[in-house]
């Protein structure tokens, strides 16, 4: 139990450090919340205009898809803060202090929640000057908000995991997009899953980045009026999926990082 | 006098890379042990061994006590270690620097911002505490990644290559603090490149290369291991140096090395001034201009020539030829 709450106050200690590079190094925040508004308006207004959903409006029907998809994105952050911290060879110095050894990714995917929490801010509001409605109420709306935010902390994990698995920052960067193009794009972000082509479809109904999609639609009331209700277990269940997902995440990548940090080192 | 440093039969590969083949170690304590090789020779998998950063393939290894690999965390609590790559974050000010490693090694809150206050001003760094680690020089990082080192006075210190790419003036001073820190009664483990800093440093010298112990002892047993004194002409022209290599030849007691670069000639002699004057006087007769000579005691790279058959150091010779892509170095 002790030793518990020292681990957690060695978390917070790590989790200070970077919230204090965040304020060292503001450009980087400023880049890392201009994609999220960018994303917004260039979904919204390219896609949004061009295709028309009988009965609702598309704009709004997007919007989930894009919070989906930037929060995923955000993700690499963790991945490529921890990568930063081998190349630079910081680790090293953590590893030979007698801390806890999970520290220093539990203080780095916490802290990185900030990023989360201000993005989906910035992406709200630029929903809204957009043209985007919650139209179910408050407390669905929070759930919503905290249920990309719980996706976005698991998916935090299985890019700490990568981040200290490759050599440098760039890699992550460059690594990331191959996962997660095809897991934000063969989805229901975009379009609805039923138009796509047989194993893409079967591939978006039980993507769980769809699953958040269409819970945090249901959530917004942004499901266009008289959509018939979705036939597949995960995208009429779609809470349950993400939070199941969420649990698997963790369970599976939490002790991955963890066990490759303890082996992390940067230099014969 | 109890060793605070041991270890046995230490054994690490990097694929087919042996970085360590063996490697046995005592370090009593309060005493300074300097590691000394060139790059590549096994220093720096060493400390990671013994700091818990890397388990060894084979052998073992305990450190103020406790054995790095079934209580690693007992070891971790024990040590210091200051690496060649200064581990500070350079988006932290020295003092959030030196605060954290506190934190870390959970001394408390308030003892964390003491500790770090004391070694600023032990370090001179005063000054530069609320400036982030970014706008440092090179020896200002140093002295704070050795003053991380320090924040827990841990026992056993670990020091890897404390000043490899610093200017002279920074080498110094980092000499300095080292010095009086040993005075204190910390057992320190030193690895360096630099004979010369191992000489001034280090009480005994553990001379490794491939991953294997090829001397050890101190610095004046290193020295005598290898005898007699060493002259050195630099002559003035390239094309005397044929000439001049048959004149010291004529006095030397071995071999007699060449850096044609240089345009320097070093003889082992036995004799000392007396041999000195005869070999001027037998390069004036032959006419050949010399440009600086010296008459000196063996240094460590004379060790290690004569251990090795290969300077410590890259040679002059050696660095252009590294520059070339097919000669380059891991």
């Amino acid at each position: 139990m002790t030793e518990m709450l020292a681990s957690l106050g060695d978390a917070a200690v790590i989790a200070k450090r970077n919230v204090i590079k965040i304020k060292r190094v503001p450009e980087v925040l400023v880049f890392v919340l201009i994609s999220p508004i960018l994303f917004v308006l260039l979904f919204a207004y390219v896609f949004g205009s061009a295709i028309q959903i009988p009965g609702g409006s598309y704009r709004e029907f997007l919007i989930a898809g894009i919070f989906a998809q930037t929060v995923v994105f955000g993700a690499t952050f963790t991945g490529a803060g921890l990568a930063e911290d081998m190349q630079k060879g910081i680790i090293d110095r953590f590893r030979s202090l007698p801390m806890s050894r999970s520290a220093v990714v539990v203080g780095r995917t916490a802290s990185d929640v900030i990023y989360t929490v201000l993005s989906l801010l910035i992406m709200g509001g630029t929903g809204l000057i957009v043209g985007w409605r919650i139209r179910s109420g408050v407390v669905d709306a929070l759930i919503g908000f905290v249920l990309l935010l719980l996706f976005a902390y698991a998916f935090s994990w299985v890019m700490a995991y990568v981040g200290l698995l490759v050599p440098s920052v760039e890699v992550i960067n460059n690594a990331s997009f191959i996962v997660i193009f095809p897991l934000t794009f063969i989805a229901n972000t975009f379009v609805p899953s039923e138009n796509l082509p047989g194993p893409l479809r079967t591939f978006a109904e039980w993507n769980p980045v769809s699953a958040v999609t269409q819970a945090t639609r249901e959530l917004f009331g942004n499901i266009p009026p008289g959509t018939p209700p979705p036939d597949v277990w995960p995208l009429a269940n779609p809470v349950w999926y993400t939070l199941i997902w969420i649990v698997v995440i963790i369970a599976v990548f939490a002790p991955l990082a963890v066990a490759r940090y303890r082996k992390a080192k940067q230099r014969a | 006098m109890a060793a605070m440093i041991e270890a046995t039969g230490l054994v690490k590969h990097y694929g087919a890379v042996v970085a360590l083949d063996g490697i046995d170690l005592a370090v009593d304590r309060g005493k300074v042990v300097g590691l000394l090789g060139p790059n590549g020779a096994g220093k720096t998998t060493a400390v990671s061994i013994l700091t818990t950063l890397v388990r060894p393939d084979a052998g073992t290894a305990r450190v103020a006590g406790a054995d790095v690999i079934d209580q690693p965390g007992e070891v971790r609590k024990r040590i210091g270690l200051s690496g060649q790559y200064a581990a500070v974050d350079e988006h932290l000010t020295g003092r959030e620097n030196l605060e954290m490693i506190g934190r870390l090694h959970r001394l408390g809150k308030d003892p964390s911002r003491r500790r770090a206050r004391e070694l600023l001003q032990r370090f001179d760094l005063v000054d530069a505490a609320n400036r982030p680690v970014k706008t440092y020089s090179g020896g200002m990082r140093r002295r704070l990644d050795l003053a991380g080192a320090l924040v827990a006075e841990s026992p056993v210190l670990f020091l890897d290559e404390p000043t490899t790419g610093l200017d002279p003036r920074s080498r110094t001073e980092l000499w300095t603090i080292i010095r009086n820190l040993v005075q204190r009664g910390t057992t320190l483990l030193l690895t360096t490149q630099y004979l010369e800093e191992a000489d001034q440093l280090a009480d005994e010298i553990v001379v490794i290369d491939h991953g294997r112990i090829i001397a050890q002892g101190t610095s004046d047993e290193l020295k005598s291991m290898v005898g007699g004194e060493r002259i050195e002409v630099t002559m003035d022209e390239p094309d005397s140096l044929d000439g001049a290599r048959i004149v010291l030849e004529s006095h030397a007691v071995g071999e007699v090395q060449t850096e044609e670069r240089l345009r320097k000639l070093i003889a082992p002699i036995s004799g000392g001034a007396a041999v000195l004057t005869a070999v001027l006087r037998g390069l004036d007769a032959a006419g050949l201009a010399i440009s600086d000579v010296s008459l000196r005691r063996p240094t460590l790279d004379d060790v290690f020539l004569t251990l090795t058959g290969h300077h410590a150091e890259p040679t002059a010779d050696e660095m252009a030829t590294e520059l070339e892509p097919t000669g380059a170095m891991s």
